[in-house]
């Protein structure tokens, strides 16, 4: 599984977005997306899925995401909006039971099938003891894996997630990153975007920096995370090292240029 | 998408709802101001001589009990279906103008008496009303996809359609003209005959169908548009069945029953406590329990006793006030 941008391209308004981004995404890796507020790191994200319209191309193993239509694209890349609003309180197994929608032909019922891969997303992301709780009584921490877990019932091979650590705390962050990791180990195309750098660094097979709407570096988090860069474009002096085997960037002070980020 | 153990109950709150159904069209037919004994009207209907009771049994009563339930499940179904899709519990038909174009369409062959030549051309009118409105809330909603901007743009048509109301009540040549158009805003199913059913029932069963078929994109909305559209539901072509079902099936009860309120508000509301509370669950309950609950209502106006029938429309926004707040307090939300 691959998914191949093509000089991807996004405007809102006037405003370019995007800016031509070029990269080729493959699969059984976690891949961070990170960079600034407002570097188009959602926008990338929902360029991929055509949730907003965009200049260039999206090849989705060898095959034009455009020419697919939205069902074959939501059987191939699974989405995990920021910030996730649920509009109706539902049981949180029927929530995650939305995933199987792509799948399910038009008039038919929910299969066997599909209640196997309901049942695998469950007990992937731990949450059978919550199945009966109304899924909007959640606390945040139950909640991010009732979201990833409705995501991953989707069973694609791509799953693209846009800030799944938010308002959680350091310990349901790691565990949010273990199930990304171990989903990506199980072959899949994991996209991740993400605000907190050492997460990114310590999980991430490979990392997207983005800014101001373009691709600025692309590699593993060692070569992306230079001070120079993070200076550059987070505007902030950071401390990069390691603990044990585990990476570490510790932002220190904003970097004395005024930029107010 | 019920577990297991959930559609044994949706079966089962779906019987209920039907039984409800049953008995309330039974106590429609069986109470009026005639005062028939169930008897004679039972030896009528099996074929008997008794031209009276064939009469009231055939040509008011039975009408009146079928345009009861189609007008009552159109409009708890387009309820539903508009609070699935606005994610808004406080939707009912009229957020999207349907409703008061339609009135306005009636008010409009009434205030130039052409009500008058013939009893099709009031509500024929009232559908072409409806059409009208909803090519304008395309035009004015544009292709967002936001429900907000589809619920502004259909206050601004309920509103305008509002003002040429009043406007037809202000310019009205006499009090008895006022008075006509007074009566039928008010909704009511009395002295309908055959000749309605057959131009409301083919509008609602078109509307419905289109209504039903979205189930499954109602549900994808719980997560958003993104997450719908992620999920691979058109919502394009989801939106234009959806504002085609509630425009024809809306327009052409309301062109037989007049304006009657709050039945699209409360009874998806009254419903979502028996289901999983999935906006697709929602659909067929709210039908039958709207069709219930106005046949019920419609019995009511005839028992009360009063000087003047009541009419329907009253009936059901006194009974629906008290619903809506009451969930509003339980709730504890301000929308």
């Amino acid at each position: 599984m691959t998914i191949a941008l093509d000089a991807l391209g996004v405007t809102l308004g006037r405003r370019p977005v995007l800016r031509d981004v070029s990269a080729t995404l493959g699969g059984g890796s976690l891949i961070g997306v990170v960079g600034p507020n407002g570097a188009g790191k959602s926008t990338l994200a929902r360029a991929i899925l055509r949730l907003v319209p965009a200049r260039g191309r999206v090849l989705v193993d060898d095959t034009d995401a455009a020419a697919l239509s939205r069902a074959e694209l939501a059987r191939t890349i699974a989405y995990l909006p920021q910030g996730q609003t649920l509009h109706w309180p539902l049981a949180v197994e029927r929530l995650v039971a939305l995933g199987r929608l792509p799948h399910l032909a038009p008039f038919s019922r929910i299969g066997a099938a599909d209640h196997a891969a309901i049942e695998r997303a469950i007990r992937f992301t731990d949450v059978g003891a919550l199945r009966g709780r109304v899924a909007t009584e959640l606390s945040g921490g139950e909640r991010a894996r009732v979201l990833l877990a409705r995501a991953l019932a989707v069973e694609a091979p791509a799953l693209i997630v846009d800030e799944p650590l938010a308002s959680l705390d350091p310990g349901h962050q790691l565990e949010v990153m273990e199930l990304l990791r171990a989903q990506a180990q199980g072959g899949a195309l994991v996209v991740a975007v993400l605000h907190e750098l050492t997460m990114a660094a310590r999980f991430c097979d490979r990392l997207l920096l983005l800014d101001g709407g373009a691709l600025v570096a692309d590699g593993t988090p060692a070569e992306v995370l230079t001070p120079a860069r993070l200076a550059a474009v987070y505007g902030i002096d950071a401390w990069i090292g390691t603990a044990g085997d585990a990476a570490l960037v510790v932002p220190l002070r904003r970097c004395g240029d005024g930029r107010t980020g | 998408m019920p577990p297991p153990g959930g559609r044994h109950k949706r079966a089962l709150v779906t019987l209920g709802l039907l039984l409800a159904c049953v008995v309330a069209a039974a106590l429609s037919v069986l109470v009026g101001p005639a005062g028939l004994p169930p008897g004679r009207l039972l030896a009528a209907a099996a074929g008997g001589d008794d031209w009276i009771a064939r009469t009231i049994l055939f040509e008011l009563r039975l009408p009146r009990a079928v345009l009861a339930l189609a007008v009552g499940a159109m409009l708890g179904a387009a309820g539903a279906a508009l609070q699935g899709y606005l994610r808004n519990p406080l939707a009912e038909p009229s957020v999207l103008g349907a409703s008061n174009a339609a009135a306005l369409g009636a008010v409009v062959a009434l205030y130039f008496g052409l009500a008058a030549l013939h009893p099709v051309v009031l509500p024929l009118c009232a559908i072409l009303a409806t059409l009208v409105a909803l090519a304008l809330l395309f035009l004015l909603a544009g292709r967002s996809e936001s429900p907000l901007t589809l619920i502004l743009a259909g206050i601004a048509i309920g509103t305008m359609a509002g003002a040429g109301i009043s406007l037809a009540l202000n310019m009205a040549a006499n009090p008895f003209a006022a008075m006509e158009i007074m009566t039928w805003l008010l909704g009511s199913l009395e002295d309908r005959s055959i000749t309605h059913i057959w131009i409301a029932l083919p509008c609602i069963a078109a509307g419905l169908a289109l209504l039903l078929w979205d189930g499954r994109a109602l549900d994808a909305l719980t997560l958003g548009e993104d997450g719908a559209l992620a999920l691979g539901i058109d919502l394009g072509r989801a939106r234009l069945r959806l504002l085609l079902g509630v425009a024809i099936g809306v327009g052409g009860a309301v062109a037989v029953s007049g304006a009657i309120g709050f039945v699209g508000l409360i009874v998806p509301h009254l419903v979502r406590p028996l289901t999983d509370r999935s906006p697709s669950a929602l659909l067929v309950p709210s039908a039958i329990a709207g069709a219930a609950l106005l046949t019920l209502a419609d019995v009511l106006v005839r028992i009360i006793p009063s000087t003047n029938e009541l009419k329907l429309g009253v009936v059901t926004a006194f009974v629906g006030v008290p619903v809506f707040l009451v969930y509003l307090m339980r709730e504890r939300r301000l929308w």
